[in-house]
């Protein structure tokens, strides 16, 4: 009869016609066969060929310890090539050195495991070994035992009795780690909040746009029709902290027919003559949109394929991201060179939850 | 004390050997642990070796990983690199990239000890995962093996968090990347996403912290627990005693095998060596992750074609097939369902991994011990499972080289997600369905091969002038593997004690149906001796 866990007898195979169990513990909803098929037994041993023809046996001892100082030679011709192929002035002797020292690691790895597995396939005993298995519960009396040993614990310790004792070790025991999550907080900069990092990066009114990564300020006049630069702000190079700021402040640069541009009212002087800066860090998590195709005007995100269509203020066409990135609004100075408006109006990269 | 008396006789005997193991003997008491496992029996089967193989990479990772702690610096101080590569000669990177790229070109064996590194590491996530396949179709996570089942899969996610803290050590451009990634998953998480990865990377991305935090995860305290969890492991092994698949003379109540001396242990020392040898082989014959070709970690450019390893190929690929627009400001707060609901479905994908042993033994009621290991067809229900499963994972792991597949076959970006986007969806369905059907019109044939024999090729001509075919029958050991294993019935719902039929009874009702509902009965006795008459 098949038992629910919960003690009640609500749930029963549909054919309970159990024969009498074998095993110990409940078969669920296993079908018992009244009559099934007996267990052959063992069949007869049969002999390898190594058991049978002494030429075999020799053949396969022969093979088993020239494998073995096959691994040898394997060994010191890895020694030999550390000496004979040393890095000295070009790359290619890194190859040298790595393709003979490791060839000769592999031979005399490869040497000593085939030998020892045929050894022990074709050469040692194979009568198979039985050992009976038994429950991994175990016997009664040392579960019997067991329980006794922690009754007599508790009673010689009062712990089921003493309450409050209890009750107060278990409140210290909870309350001693809690120092040490604390300590974590140490892991980021104290007095500092990310999302308000997060919000700004380095460009400024008046910061000229340059060359990644030389710094060179670009001309507007430089920006020919379907060109891409790659731009970081202005003194980005001379930084500290020049990847962090990196991370936020990269930008792609293109110039396009003006009239290809579809510019909201509110961005109208955000773009100089066509030429107009994007944010280069995917809104989706953060990978770098690197990948221009000019005939569509459609950037590319390398690491998870959103694309932004630059013709409409980079607005996402397909993929996971969900935001445009955001724009950068430009303009020259009085000496021609592109310079920014101001910072992004909105964080760049990634979304984080006090985005707004 | 008959020790005592007997020692120096053996010492005397034995000359050098005997002297030593007696010494050792008097102090250690070891002559109990060869008793009790010198003669441990072994089962056989070449599946059996995927677990083998994850333990050896794994001791092949410790040798080469010490080994490269001597020289990598787990440091993103600025340095200039002045090492043999000309290519990268004055170029400004921290000492991390610096000091791989000195293992890589001015230590002789060094690019060798790298390769080996990450191609055990490969191989180690590799087997650990065939290894759970293995056991998943065969049933062999049943009882008393639940919990080892859930041991297994912690290694698994270790393996992986070792490969990713791992390849993220050199601060190359492709390894930044990833860390990127990372960090943009992390700040799409709802309320603590943003001071996870600020805490994570000490401040703003990707800062000077991550890398020394990584190594000590990566050289301290991850493989601490993938050591611990393999000691637990291999400990269940040993009080379970191995599964063994079903022959003549094997039942749940013996292991049949090889003693571990000799055969056994020259069979699996000699196989440790086999796979440290091809790991070794690879890793001379093979380059893998030339970070010199990538340059150190830069935000602003990326190459195409960016690829993870392997196994977390899965988790970027679920990143990528999130459908435009899941993002949304609420209560002020923005809502990255583009990130939350990749890392749910993994999630939920992953936990039902792990709890798999316990919802099938809730489904089926079994509370017996089972040590012999199911074929796969025998249990369609649980197959046709691990068969959607597995194309589950796999439509999410080719998700992550859609770009790479659509360029290669000239195919569209957009083509392929949507492609993948179904597979992933309709994928385990179709799994499912056909891998069930295979499975039981296996067990047809195994039924009709065990009653009527197998064709023999003969064709003989009847003095009626029919041709027939004569059927061979199988000897009994050979009958005996295919008719050999029990099939479950579906639970009937019936109310219980109070007359009432709970929820949890019904669904585990449903459940049952749905695995059990079309099964095949194993071959009884009395069918086979009304069989024989028949040819």
């Amino acid at each position: 009869m098949a038992q629910d866990d919960n003690g009640g007898s609500d749930l029963a195979a549909a054919d309970s016609s159990a024969v009498e169990l074998v095993r110990a513990g409940d078969p669920g909803t296993a079908v018992l066969l009244q009559d099934p098929v007996e267990n052959p037994g063992f069949p007869p041993h049969r002999k390898r060929v190594t058991d049978k023809d002494p030429k075999k046996n020799k053949r396969a001892e022969r093979t088993v310890y020239t494998l073995f100082y096959l691994s040898i030679v394997g060994s010191i011709w890895a020694i030999a090539a550390y000496m004979l192929f040393p890095i000295e002035s070009n790359v290619g002797q890194v190859r040298a050195n790595t393709l003979f020292i490791g060839l000769g690691i592999a031979l005399a790895l490869l040497a000593l495991g085939f030998g020892a597995v045929h050894w022990g396939k074709a050469l040692m005993a194979d009568h198979e070994g039985i050992d009976v298995r038994h429950p991994v519960e175990g016997t009664p009396a040392t579960q019997a035992r067991a329980v006794e040993i922690f009754q007599q614990a508790n009673e010689e310790s009062g712990f089921g009795r003493r309450t409050l004792i209890r009750n107060s070790l278990i409140g210290a025991l909870v309350a001693f780690p809690l120092p040490a999550v604390v300590l974590f907080r140490g892991l980021g900069p104290q007095n500092q909040n990310p999302a308000d990092l997060l919000r700004h990066t380095m460009w400024k009114k008046g910061t000229r746009l340059t060359k990644d990564p030389s710094g060179v300020p670009i001309k507007a006049s430089d920006v020919t029709l379907g060109s891409v630069f790659h731009v970081i702000p202005e003194g980005l190079n001379d930084r500290e902290d020049m990847l962090e700021q990196k991370a936020k402040a990269a930008v792609l640069l293109m110039r396009l027919k003006p009239t290809d541009l579809h510019v909201s009212p509110e961005r109208k002087n955000w773009n100089y003559d066509g030429i107009v800066a994007y944010s280069k860090i995917c809104t989706h998590v953060g990978c770098p949109v690197a990948l221009y195709e000019q005939q569509t005007h459609h950037l590319l995100c390398p690491c998870h394929q959103s694309q932004f269509d630059i013709t409409h203020e980079a607005e996402v066409i397909f993929g996971p991201a969900k935001r445009p990135l955001p724009q950068l609004p430009i303009t020259v100075d009085a000496d021609g060179y592109l310079v920014a408006r101001s910072d992004f109006h909105e964080p760049v990269g990634p979304s984080f939850w006090e985005r707004h | 004390m008959s020790t005592t008396s007997a020692a120096p006789k053996a010492a005397s005997n034995g000359g050098f050997t005997a002297a030593a193991a007696t010494y050792l003997e008097e102090r250690t008491s070891i002559s109990a642990v060869v008793k009790e496992f010198g003669r441990k029996i072994f089962p056989d089967h070449w599946s059996f070796l995927l677990g083998e193989v994850a333990l050896y990479s794994f001791v092949v990772i410790l040798l080469s990983g010490t080994f490269l702690t001597f020289f990598f610096q787990a440091s993103m101080a600025e340095t200039v690199y002045n090492g043999s590569y000309a290519p990268l000669k004055g170029v400004e990177m921290s000492a991390a990239m610096n000091s791989t790229l000195n293992i890589s070109f001015d230590i002789r064996g060094g690019l060798l000890m790298r390769q080996v590194h990450h191609w055990a590491a490969l191989l180690f996530v590799a087997a650990i995962g065939l290894h759970m396949l293995r056991i998943f179709f065969t049933g062999a996570f049943r009882k008393p093996r639940e919990l080892n089942w859930v041991i297994g899969f912690m290694l698994f996610i270790l393996a992986m968090a070792e490969g990713f803290t791992g390849y993220s050590l050199p601060d190359d451009l492709l390894s930044g990347n990833g860390l990127r990634i990372i960090d943009g998953m992390v700040k799409g998480l709802p309320l603590v996403g943003t001071w996870i990865s600020f805490l994570l990377f000490g401040g703003e991305f990707p800062g000077t912290a991550i890398v020394g935090r990584l190594y000590t995860l990566h050289i301290l305290l991850l493989p601490a627990l993938v050591v611990a969890f393999i000691a637990l492991h291999l400990t269940f092994v040993v009080v379970h005693k191995h599964t063994q698949y079903a022959a003549a003379g094997r039942t749940q109540q013996n292991v049949v095998g090889y003693p571990i001396l000799p055969v056994y242990a020259a069979k699996a020392g000699g196989f440790f060596f086999i796979v440290f040898g091809v790991i070794v082989l690879i890793a001379s014959l093979f380059t893998i992750n030339p970070i010199w070709n990538y340059g150190p970690y830069d935000p602003s450019p990326v190459s195409a074609g960016t690829q993870p390893d392997w196994y977390i190929g899965f988790a970027d690929g679920a990143l990528r097939l999130v459908p435009p627009g899941w993002e949304f400001v609420w209560l002020d707060r923005t809502w990255s369902f583009n990130i939350i609901v990749p890392v749910l479905v993994l999630g939920l994908f992953i936990v039902t991994v792990a709890i798999y042993p316990f919802l099938e033994a809730w489904i089926t009621g079994d509370k017996r011990e089972h040590h012999i290991a199911d074929r796969p067809r025998n249990n369609p229900g649980r197959t046709a499972v691990g068969a959607a499963g597995v194309t589950f994972y796999a439509a999410l792991w080719a998700a992550a080289s859609s770009d790479i597949i659509a360029t290669h076959f000239k195919l569209t970006m957009e083509g392929v997600i949507h492609t993948l986007q179904a597979c992933l969806i309709l994928g385990p369905i179709v799994a499912y369905i056909i891998a069930k059907r295979i499975c039981i019109a296996l067990q047809k044939k195994d039924r009709t091969i065990a009653l009527h024999g197998y064709e023999s090729g003969r064709i003989v001509r009847l003095p009626g002038g029919e041709y027939i075919e004569v059927h061979e029958q199988l000897d009994e050991y050979e009958r005996w593997r295919l008719v050999s294993f029990e099939s479950y019935q579906p639970l009937m719902l019936r109310p219980n004690s109070r007359g009432k039929i709970t929820a949890s009874n019904r669904l585990r009702a449903g459940l049952s149906r749905w695995f059990f509902e079309d099964r095949i009965a194993p071959v009884t006795r009395g069918e086979i001796e009304g069989g024989h008459g028949h040819h």
